[in-house]
C-alpha cells in the first residue's frame, strides 16, 4: 500500500499518502519562508531575522510601519489569492477532467475584468465598487457558463468548450469598453486589467480572509466526494456521492474564490491553471489534491511577486505579467505533452 | 424444459403476487422517461432475494434503463423502486450505497491510481471525513483483491491493465461496498470471449459463496440462460417473462421477444437451456436451392493464391 494511516483510540482515522504529506509540509515550509523574504524585500531591505523580530513586536518604529502598514498586508493578499486561485483551478480542473478546464481559460477572469471594467469605465466607480463589480461578473459568467454546458449534468469538454467561447466574448466586450473609455479611466482600466499585487493593504485583506475562511474548509471538506466524481458520474453516484449537489457547490464555491481573489489583486492569469497540476506532480497522488494546488498557489505567487519587484532592475513588473509570462510557456508545455499522451 | 407458455406465465404471475413486497428491491407500477421519451408504462418487477436475475432483451427494449431504475441512477417519472420497503429516492445516499452496489457500464479510472488505491474507493459509503480508514476497511478491501484474483496486481497501475483485469478491478470494488444486493449493468460488453466467460464464472462464484444477490444485464441470451438463476425478459418496455432459464427460455419466447427463429437445446456442458439460432434458408424460407450457392462459392477463392504471388 502506498498509503499510511493514523489513528486514535476513539476510532478516528486520517488515511494519506506519505509522499502527498510530505509535499503539503515542504509546501507549507516554502510559503512561510516566501512570505518572510518578500516582506523584507523592497527600496527599504530587511534581513529575514529583522522580519520576524518585527513581525513578533520588536522591530523599530520604522520597521513597524513598513512591515506592518505596507508590506505585510500586501504578502498575506498574495498568499491568499494564490490559494484562492489555485484552489478553484484545482475544483474545475477536476470536474472537467481536463487541465484546461481551469478558470483562467474558461472565462471567469475575463467575466470579473468585464464587471470591474463596467464599474470603472461606465460608472466611474471607486477601487471598492470595482471590486464588487469583479465579483459579481466573475458570479455572473460562472452561472452562465454553468447553465450553457448543463445537459443532465455538467460534462468535461461541454464546460471548457462553452468556457473558451464565453472566454472569447468576454474579451470582445472588455476591448469595446477600453474604447469606450476616456484617457483617465482606459489608464485606470488597463492598469486593472494587469493583475497587480501594489499597494494593496488590509482593505483588500479583510473581505478575502472572510472568504477563504468560509470557502477553503468547505472546498477541502468536499475532496473526497471530488475524488469519487472523477470515476464518472454513475460509480460516483453508486458509492453514495450526492452528484449534482456536490458539483454545485463545488463550482459555485470555486467561482466565489477565484472571483474574489480577482477582484483583490486583478486578473492573475495562470495561476489556477498551472498550481493543481504542478501539486499533482509533486505529490504523485491521483486525485484533485486540493491541500496541495492551495499551498502550490501561494508559493507561485508569491515566487511571482519576488521575481517580478525585483528581477527586472529598477523597471518593476506587475506581476500578472510575470505570472502570464511563465504560464503561458507552461500552457505550451501541457498542450504539447497532452497531445502527446493522445488526450487533446 | 418445454413448459406451456401460457400455464407458466399464469403459474409465475400467482408467485409474483405471492412474492410482492416481500423481496427487497423491486420496481412498483413505474414508468420510465428520459425527458419526453417514454421508455416502460406500468412496469413491475421483484428481484428474488439471493438470486442471480438477469435481465434480457433486444437492443433498445429498456433493459438497461430498468437496471438505472432500479440502481435509482434514473428517477422513474411515476411509480417508485422499493428497498427494503422504502421509495429508494427518499432513502439517504450512503445508507443505499451500504446496500446496494452498482457497476456502472463505463467509468473512468483516474490517472495514476494503483489497483489497491481504486479498490479502496468502495468503502467510501462506510468512511467519513473523521473515520477514513478503519482496519475493517483494510481487511474488506484485501478480500475483494482476492475473491476477485487481483491481489498479486494492488501495486499495479490500472491503466496499465487488460480490458478483463480491469473489469476485475471495477468488480472487486464493486465488492468492497459489502452491499448484499449488487447490479452489474452489462459487465461483459468490450471483453474477449474468454474473458467474457471469466467474469461471468467470477459473478456465478460470488453469487454462490458469498450468498449475494446479483443482478445483471447480459446481452448474450445463452449467457443469461446458463448463469442466470432468475431471468427477466423485457421487450419493449414490458416484462414478456420471469423465472428460471429452464422454463423461461423456449423457441417460442425467444421468436417473441426476439423476433429469432431458433431451436432450443440442452448446453450440453450444464444442461441449460441453449439457444441455436435457425439455419439461413430456414428463416428466409426459400426452397432449397442450397448446394448452388455453396457449389458456387467454392471456387471463387482459387484466384486468391494466383493475386498473393
Amino acid at each position: 500500500m502506498t498509503t499510511k494511516t493514523l489513528r486514535t483510540a476513539g476510532g478516528l482515522s486520517v488515511r494519506y499518502a506519505p509522499r502527498g504529506a510530505l509535499s503539503v509540509l515542504g509546501l507549507l515550509v516554502l510559503t512561510l519562508a516566501g512570505a518572510v523574504v518578500l516582506v523584507g524585500t523592497g527600496d527599504f531591505p530587511m534581513t529575514p531575522g529583522e522580519v520576524v523580530d518585527t513581525l513578533l513586536g520588536a522591530g523599530t518604529p520604522v520597521q513597524e510601519f513598513a512591515v506592518m502598514q505596507i508590506r505585510l498586508p500586501r504578502v498575506l493578499v498574495a498568499v491568499l489569492v494564490g490559494a484562492a486561485l489555485a484552489v478553484g483551478g484545482a475544483v474545475f480542473q477536476s470536474i472537467s477532467r481536463n487541465p484546461l478546464g481551469s478558470p483562467d481559460v474558461i472565462g471567469f477572469g475575463q467575466g470579473a475584468t468585464v464587471g470591474a471594467l463596467t464599474v470603472i469605465v461606465l460608472f466611474q466607480g471607486s477601487a471598492a465598487a470595482a471590486a464588487g463589480g469583479a465579483v459579481v461578473g466573475g458570479l455572473v459568467t460562472g452561472a452562465a457558463i454553468y447553465l450553457l454546458a448543463w445537459k443532465k449534468g455538467v460534462h468535461g469538454y461541454r464546460l471548457v468548450l462553452v468556457g473558451i467561447g464565453a472566454a472569447a466574448m468576454l474579451t470582445s466586450v472588455i476591448h469595446y469598453l477600453i474604447t469606450k473609455a476616456n484617457l483617465v479611466d482606459a489608464t485606470r482600466a488597463t492598469v486593472w486589467m494587469t493583475g497587480s499585487l501594489d499597494g494593496r493593504d488590509w482593505a483588500q485583506f479583510w473581505p478575502l480572509l472572510t472568504v477563504c475562511c468560509v470557502l477553503l474548509p468547505l472546498v477541502l471538506g468536499h475532496g473526497r466526494a471530488l475524488r469519487m466524481l472523477e470515476m464518472g458520474d454513475d460509480a460516483a453516484y453508486a458509492l453514495g456521492v450526492k452528484v449534482e449537489r456536490t458539483r454545485i457547490l463545488l463550482m459555485a464555491s470555486a467561482v466565489l474564490l477565484v472571483a474574489v481573489a480577482t477582484s483583490a489583486a486583478g486578473p492573475i492569469v495562470f495561476v489556477s491553471l498551472s498550481a493543481p497540476q504542478l501539486a499533482r506532480r509533486l505529490t504523485r497522488t491521483p486525485g484533485p489534491n486540493l491541500g496541495a494546488s492551495a499551498l502550490m498557489g501561494s508559493v507561485l505567487l508569491l515566487a511571482a511577486d519576488w521575481l517580478a519587484t525585483n528581477a527586472f532592475g529598477e523597471r518593476q513588473l506587475p506581476v500578472g505579467v510575470v505570472t502570464g509570462i511563465l504560464g503561458g510557456c507552461y500552457l505550451l508545455w501541457l498542450l504539447v505533452t497532452e497531445r502527446k499522451a493522445g488526450r487533446i | 424444459m418445454t413448459t406451456h407458455k401460457n400455464n407458466g406465465s399464469t403459474g409465475m404471475d400467482g408467485q409474483r403476487q405471492e412474492r410482492r413486497g416481500r423481496q427487497r428491491l423491486g420496481a412498483e407500477a413505474v414508468t420510465l422517461a428520459y425527458e419526453q421519451r417514454v421508455i416502460a408504462r406500468d412496469l413491475s418487477v421483484e428481484i428474488p432475494d439471493h438470486s442471480f436475475t438477469v435481465i434480457v432483451g433486444p437492443n433498445a427494449c429498456g433493459k438497461s434503463t430498468l437496471l438505472r431504475a432500479l440502481s435509482r441512477m434514473l428517477k422513474p417519472a411515476q411509480g417508485r423502486v422499493l428497498l427494503d420497503g422504502e421509495s429508494i429516492h427518499s432513502l439517504p445516499a450512503k445508507k443505499v450505497a451500504k446496500t446496494l452496489g452498482l457497476l456502472p457500464q463505463s467509468s473512468i479510472a483516474p490517472d495514476g491510481i494503483t489497483v489497491a488505491d481504486l479498490v479502496a474507493r468502495g468503502r467510501y459509503p462506510h468512511q467519513g471525513l473523521l473515520r477514513q480508514w478503519s482496519p475493517e476497511d483494510e481487511r474488506i478491501v484485501q478480500e475483494s483483491m482476492a475473491a476477485t484474483g487481483v491481489a498479486e496486481l494492488a501495486e499495479r497501475f490500472v491503466d496499465e491493465l487488460s480490458g478483463g483485469q480491469r473489469q476485475r478491478v471495477w468488480i472487486a470494488m464493486a465488492l468492497a461496498q459489502q452491499t448484499p444486493l449488487l447490479l452489474l449493468d452489462e459487465p461483459t460488453t468490450y471483453l474477449d470471449i474468454q474473458h467474457q466467460i471469466d467474469i461471468l464464472d467470477l459473478c456465478a462464484e460470488l453469487h454462490e459463496t458469498q450468498g449475494r444477490t446479483l443482478v445483471a444485464v447480459l446481452h448474450d441470451l445463452n449467457h443469461a440462460a446458463r448463469y442466470a438463476t432468475h431471468l427477466i425478459a423485457v421487450r419493449g418496455g414490458e416484462v414478456v417473462a420471469e423465472g428460471p432459464p429452464s422454463q423461461v427460455v423456449t423457441a417460442e419466447l425467444v421468436e417473441k421477444v426476439f423476433g429469432l427463429r431458433c431451436q432450443v437445446i440442452d448446453d450440453p456442458e450444464t444442461g441449460t437451456p441453449l439457444v441455436v439460432p435457425a439455419g439461413r434458408q430456414a428463416r428466409s424460407r426459400r426452397p432449397a436451392p442450397a448446394p448452388e450457392p455453396a457449389a458456387a462459392e467454392a471456387p471463387a477463392p482459387r484466384p486468391e493464391p494466383a493475386l498473393g504471388k
